[in-house]
């Protein structure tokens, strides 16, 4: 949880007075509160935790940073069904296989 | 030499390799503070790609495995609350307290909820004016800030029902307390990049210039990591210790000041305990004055928990980096992901889990053992 992941932003609307964007990381879309970085642009990506931007990041670097993430099952941990993972034998450790797939279980944001 | 054919560009790794080879003429410790950063570097085998004399010590950085057990505690008794709707991110389920976890509340019919955001929390508490919604609290520097808004939230939009169990901690003081034990063998440090996306890097030159370390800003890339091992390693070989910037990509000097600004607002510093370590001064924050009312600790009666630490758990050790995961007589045997005797095994994060996830047993691995069992 302590990894923030790059994630491109689709659309931007002012929600109850606050700033908020939806946001595509490889393929998530989820809705992300844009108060700490507030002047990111439709297009733009950055660095988001926990809904939260953090800082801009340019295209490229975003780009290598979700490859690599996706590679490492950090996606999957990031946006996966939790409790799937915890209820697993071994839970994810390894020995028991490749982490859950990202599942859109209609709890969760639109999968594209 | 075959791991790096997995980099995402073997050729600059094998550069970047080649030019710490010819830097180093003798040992040095580096500390990667980051639990994410020790994945990638057990993942990619970047601790047997370097040369002999560089070794990595895993440093403390996860948050999930230095809540303390009493909180973890707090935080199971919340949950078990019928008049609780409690949320946490999904990390947090099989980090075991003293006698159960949250997995094993919600199986005991506990409302458990796991919560991408802590926004998503809010949300839970305004859709359900007549149950207390409780959110954990905790992480790093890179955690705190979207944790203060949503408290800052919830005080904004007078959402009474709604309330947070905060344990966050802090890394200079942590730094601080691993350079003043009598066992550290740091001489270096590699700075957890998205802490210092929030942060920036003022924390930093008092520390480096008071202990005499380098301190290089880090990110989470393995080429990432070998550059912040190459200009650690030269600071070290030329006797320099300043603070360098190796993500500029991602951090900026001054950091975020929007969220520093609400940081400052809405947590205060205070001591705090850190799981296998102990209390670090000023290490941590909690929720200040002007939002006791939504701390949960006030809300709920939850003081004189006797807590329970396992006597063979050695995760302290492993998180002050005296040993490797491997060096703990319960690893891998007693203590697995799926029955952990602390949080280093169960956090995605975790030195263990990395250890264990990897096959980092102790013996010398082949390329196969060095990746995940697919």
């Amino acid at each position: 949880m302590c990894l923030a992941v790059p994630g491109k932003v689709l659309d931007i609307e002012e929600r109850d007075g606050t700033r908020m964007a939806t946001v595509d990381f490889g393929g998530v879309v989820k809705e992300v509160c844009l108060e700490y970085v507030p002047d990111l642009k439709v297009g733009e990506y950055a660095i988001v935790h926990v809904g939260f931007a953090l800082q801009r990041l340019d295209e490229e670097s975003a780009r290598h940073t979700l490859a690599l993430f996706e590679e490492l099952g950090l996606l999957q941990e990031e946006f996966g069904d939790p409790w799937e993972a915890a209820a697993a034998p071994e839970g994810g450790d390894g020995a028991g296989g490749t982490p859950p797939a990202v599942r859109n279980d209609g709890s969760r944001e639109v999968s594209r | 030499m075959k791991y790096l054919e997995e980099f995402q560009n073997p050729e600059l790794a094998r550069r970047l390799l080649d030019e710490i080879r010819a830097t180093v003429t003798r040992p040095w410790a580096l500390m990667e503070v980051c639990g994410g950063q020790t994945h990638t570097i057990i993942r990619h085998g970047i601790d047997q790609l370097l040369p002999d004399q560089v070794e990595l010590i895993h440093g403390p950085g996860c948050p999930v495995c230095v809540t303390p057990l009493e909180v973890i505690d707090k935080a199971l008794e919340i949950a078990a609350r019928p008049d609780v709707i409690f949320c946490s991110f999904g990390d947090m389920l099989r980090v075991p307290g003293s006698d159960r976890d949250l997995f094993q509340v919600r199986g005991h019919g506990g409302d458990v909820r796991v919560v991408y955001s802590p926004l998503d929390a809010l949300k839970i508490a305004q859709q359900n004016p007549h149950r207390e919604v409780v959110f954990f609290g905790i992480g790093f520097e890179t955690t705190a800030p979207p944790n203060a808004m949503t408290v800052h939230q919830a005080r904004k939009l007078g959402i009474p029902n709604f309330s947070m169990l905060v344990s966050h901690v802090r890394v200079p003081p942590a730094i601080e307390a691993i350079m003043t034990s009598p066992s550290c063998r740091v001489q270096a440090f590699l700075a957890a990049g998205h802490v210092c996306s929030v942060m920036g890097m003022g924390e930093y030159p008092e520390l480096a210039d008071r202990f005499q370390v380098p301190i290089v800003v880090t990110g989470f890339e393995p080429l990432d990591i070998l550059e912040g091992i190459r200009r650690t390693v030269r600071q070290l070989e030329r006797g320099e210790h300043t603070v360098d910037n190796a993500y500029p990509r991602a951090v900026r000097s001054e950091g975020n000041p929007a969220a520093q600004a609400m940081l400052a607002d809405v947590f205060e510093v205070t001591d705090r305990a850190w799981r296998g370590i102990g209390t670090i001064p000023a290490s941590g924050w909690r929720l200040s004055e002007r939002y006791r009312d939504f701390d949960a600790e006030y809300r709920f009666s939850v003081d004189g928990i006797t807590t329970r630490e396992p006597a063979a758990c050695r995760s302290g050790e492993v998180l002050q980096g005296l040993i490797k995961p491997h060096e703990c007589e319960a690893f891998g045997t007693t203590c697995t992901p799926r029955s952990p005797l602390g949080a280093t095994m169960v956090s995605s994060e975790g030195a263990c889990a990395a250890y264990y996830l990897y096959r980092r047993l102790g013996t010398t691995p082949t390329p196969q053992e060095a990746s995940p069992v697919a």
